[in-house]
């Protein structure tokens, strides 16, 4: 079977991301999957690679992929498609993702698929993705037609395998080209997000809008999502208005959530904002506004004040929890 | 002071307020709906001509797309860019974000660019890896997702959004940009500007003058292709109760069943 590379998503300490062993799942549904790993923290992180069936993994220890915006990664990828011909190259659908992506497709000249929500063998044994269009109102089954399939899957989109792999340690020289390091990091800046899940892998996520009033207000969104074990998310009015910082952002221009159960509180559902969230498995909508977009997609919505039907909430779930 | 040649990147898409559609061929029926701008490269138009106005400068808008693009070129134009280039040629219909990048970077070679500034993500393709992909072809650096944008003498930084927060990234000119939408508030066109974007000139290069390989874009020559869509099933209309003072009781009820709580 054909080797697929998978692009793995971790730490510096090596901690794997869950996209990865989503990817290492899909990937083994084309041929034998091999995992990519740029920087360092390979030595912790190769038993969690093994455990989700890479049979090798190439570590490519290099300080670049760090310092410089996609290329690094993007370059690595391409001297690894031309040396082992891979089925296909399977990326995390992020927005970093998707850059290398796009610039591995140029370099190899081979088509891109990105947005990818699950990707399967078709009839000839080349990848066949699907993607949500529209916001998610169409779904479209795509191909490659040139070069190596390049596909980037969306976080929480394909169920992790446990499966053994060998996960066979394969050191690749690597120093970046000299165009590779055009774009210089000089720092990073993260968010604390404490104990809660990742948004884009959360199985739930409690989203507050503009209907919160304040970034006080914004707190019982906060503690309504630390009652049911969920990432918080925000409205763009939410981030405009400062109340909270944009990487919880959902929608068109911030992250695509797919949980099992979208709670979307004070959120009128602009479209931009549905654009991440629709296809969600079940929503909820707790909004004052009877003719509120977001009861159009909700499966369950109750009309009334956020601030009396939340703590209201929270009580219940208390009283369940006993 | 230097004169910034800016290219602002812009495409007009199908309005998202209405319903789109995709041709039997699996392509965006671009017919049907009305064109607006990509809503985001409204933001790289104004954030274009706040470097223009604050570094000295030239706008040049560059639109790939059908003849009624041109609608959203002259919009741009009544914003306040300078000039527009429009390619325009039969054989891009229907060009994956392969093709797109392929042209734009063969048309921004012809025309010289010191910043090419692009929306992150188009409405209607949503790849997101056009930007990328210039870069990568342009060879120059890639400093995109911008929050903010600061052009100093040779250089751009810029506050890269990522995500667990941002990142400051520098590079040297000529570079490309791609912003988010917190970038900046964009203006509208003013009455003289409108009236002024009748006069602006307007250059149409078709894939000849670009000496692009006709077989290297369009529906013909792209990378991928599209086996079949299918609307997903409209999501069924959910029950919505009315707070009568026991509303979070409801909603704990309905999450209880659904086993959540
Ligand atoms: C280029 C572009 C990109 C965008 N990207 C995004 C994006 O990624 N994500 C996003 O979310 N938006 C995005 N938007 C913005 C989007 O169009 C909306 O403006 C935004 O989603 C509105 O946020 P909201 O629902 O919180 O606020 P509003 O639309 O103001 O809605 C607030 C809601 O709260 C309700 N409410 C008020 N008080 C209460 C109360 N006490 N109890 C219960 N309900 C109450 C109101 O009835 C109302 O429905 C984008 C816009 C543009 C132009
Ligand atoms: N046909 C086009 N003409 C001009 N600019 C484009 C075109 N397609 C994409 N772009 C630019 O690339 C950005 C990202 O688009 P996309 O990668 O398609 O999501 C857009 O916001 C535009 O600035």
């Amino acid at each position: 079977m054909a080797e697929v590379l998978v692009l793995a998503e971790h730490t510096a300490d090596g901690e794997v991301k869950k996209v990865t062993l989503e990817l290492l799942a899909a990937a083994r549904r084309l041929g034998t999957p091999s995992a990519v790993w740029t920087g360092p923290g390979s030595e912790a992180g190769v038993a969690r690679l093994a455990e989700h069936g890479a049979e090798k993994v190439y570590v490519a220890d290099s300080p670049d992929f760090a310092a410089y915006v996609a290329a690094p990664a993007a370059e690595l990828l391409a001297s690894l498609v031309a040396s082992l011909s891979p089925a296909a190259v399977l990326i995390a659908g992020t927005t970093e993702g998707k850059e290398i992506a796009g610039r591995l497709a140029v370099k190899t000249g081979s088509g891109v698929l990105t947005d990818a929500v699950d990707v399967v063998a078709g009839a000839d044994g080349a990848p066949v993705a699907a993607q949500p269009n529209f916001g998610g109102s169409i779904t479209v089954h795509s191909t490659v037609r040139a070069g190596t399939p390049i596909i980037a899957l969306r976080p929480n989109a394909v169920a992790p395998e446990p499966v053994a792999g060998a996960a066979v340690l394969e050191p690749v020289a690597f120093a970046a080209s000299p165009a590779a390091k055009a774009t210089t990091i000089v720092e990073r800046f993260a968010a604390e997000r404490g104990e809660r899940p990742d948004l884009t892998e959360a199985q739930i996520v409690v989203s507050g809008g503009r209907g919160t009033g304040s970034a006080d207000g914004f707190k019982v969104i906060e503690r309504l999502a630390d009652s049911l074990g969920a990432a918080v998310g925000a409205s763009r009015a939410v981030v405009d208005a400062g109340w909270y910082p944009h990487q919880f952002q959902v929608g068109q221009t911030g992250k695509t959530v797919s949980p099992q159960l979208y709670l979307a509180v004070g959120i009128s559902g602009a479209i931009q904002h549905r654009a991440g969230m629709q296809t969600s498995k079940t929503i909820v909508a707790i909004n004052k506004d009877p003719e509120a977009p977001i009861f159009e997609v909700a499966d369950y919505g109750v009309v009334g004040d956020l601030f009396a039907v939340v703590p209201q909430l929270l009580d219940e779930i208390g009283k369940r929890k006993g | 002071m230097t004169t910034l040649n800016i290219v602002v990147c812009v495409k007009q898409v199908p309005d998202t307020a209405v319903e789109r559609t995709l041709t039997p061929e699996g392509t965006l029926d671009r017919e049907s709906p009305d064109g607006l701008i990509n809503e985001l490269d409204e933001y790289a138009i104004e954030e274009g001509l706040k470097i223009a106005e604050a570094h000295g400068g030239e706008v040049t808008i560059l639109s790939m797309g059908p003849a009624k693009a041109a609608d959203s070129v002259r919009k741009a134009l009544s914003m306040g860019a300078d000039k527009a280039v429009h390619v325009l040629d039969d054989g891009l219909a229907g060009s994956d974000a392969l093709a797109t990048s392929a042209a734009l970077a063969a048309a921004l070679t012809r025309v010289g660019f010191d910043l090419v500034i692009l929306g992150s993500e188009s409405t209607d393709a949503r790849t997101g890896v056009v930007p990328a992909m210039l870069a990568e072809r342009l060879g120059v650096p890639q400093l995109t997702l911008a929050a903010t944008v600061e052009v100093s003498g040779a250089g751009v930084t810029i506050h890269r959004l990522t995500e667990d927060g941002y990142a400051v990234v520098t590079g040297s000119l000529p570079a490309v940009v791609s912003v988010v939408e917190k970038i900046n508030e964009p203006r509208y066109p003013t009455f003289k500007g409108i009236m002024a974007a009748k006069k602006k000139p307007v250059r149409t290069l078709t894939l000849a003058d670009l000496a692009v390989d006709t077989g290297a874009v369009g529906l013909a020559g792209a990378a991928t292709g599209i086996a079949d869509w299918a609307a997903r099933p409209p999501r069924t209309a959910g029950v919505v109760v009315k707070d009568e003072g026991d509303g979070g009781s409801q909603v704990a009820g309905f999450l209880a069943e659904r086993k959540f709580i």
